[in-house]
């Protein structure tokens, strides 16, 4: 489904993922961020381009492979993305819902 | 707050310490937290074993008495079985990106799960709180934990 969100329209799952990376741009991510009551910062911004990477690389996410990065261990990922953290921040990040269940 | 239908806390009761039982536990509790969750643990009885240090590295599934193993009683039975069964299921629980026991207590705190050892069953084993995982929350009495789970939302589960 479409939405409209900082002046664009992008394609979007029921649950708010985007479906085409290519839309993706800065400003959408701190709109999505807005939505779901986080403020982005420097530190939000590395674990964003983090996440895009192992994404482009075809590395399924989970909260245990974001523990191991080197880039944020789990308690800060909590602290930055306070609810349902890995959801959250592939949303921001505008790529698909994480299967993993760990 | 009013009772949407939606599933705020998550209480889990670990019984047990076969391996497949703590791993169950372990998954849904951080699968509570991915989502946004609340989520707290209270291990008791066997279940202690888990958070237990000594043991928590050593845990076991069971081959006796688990019919899904689909290994006949006697044979399952046998020295060493248990431990074959286990290094199996450890193998292929790596290639699922699984961590052992001991980390996924970390990852557990990590991410804001409650772990809490259950007061009787301490009492019962002789285990003193020095003996657990240093990042217990605390021993609680039953009534203790019931008061954990209070508010809108809450589900309970017994592992």
């Amino acid at each position: 489904m479409d939405k409209l969100i900082a002046g664009k329209t992008i394609s979007v799952t029921e649950e708010g993922f985007m479906t085409e990376f290519s839309q993706w741009d800065k400003s959408i991510a701190d709109a999505m961020a807005a939505e779901n009551d986080v403020t982005l910062t420097p530190r939000h911004w590395e674990v964003i381009d983090y996440i895009q990477n192992e994404y482009k690389n075809d590395v399924p996410l989970s909260i245990r492979k974001i523990g191991k990065s080197g880039v944020v261990d789990i308690k800060e990922f909590y602290q930055l993305f306070p609810v349902a953290p890995l959801k959250t921040a592939t949303k921001i990040a505008g790529i698909p819902k994480p299967v993993s269940c760990i | 707050m009013e009772d949407s239908g939606k599933i705020n806390k998550m209480m889990i009761i670990l019984s047990k310490a076969t391996l497949e039982n703590v791993y169950a536990c372990f998954v849904l509790a951080n699968g509570a937290r991915m989502e946004g969750i609340e989520a707290e643990i209270f291990f008791t009885f066997f279940g202690l074993e888990a958070i237990h240090n000594k043991k928590l590295d050593h845990l076991h599934i069971a081959t006796v008495g688990n019919p899904a193993m689909h290994m006949p009683t006697l044979l399952g039975g046998l020295p060493g079985m248990e431990a074959l069964a286990t290094s199996m299921m450890k193998k292929e629980m790596e290639r699922i990106d699984m961590p052992d026991v001991r980390e996924f207590l970390e990852i557990l705190t990590a991410s804001g799960v409650k772990l809490w050892a259950c007061k009787l069953a301490m009492d019962m084993f002789h285990y003193k709180e020095e003996d657990m995982f240093e990042d217990l929350d605390g021993v609680l009495t039953v009534g203790d934990f019931y008061k954990q789970g209070s508010g809108v939302g809450t589900h309970m589960l017994f592992i």
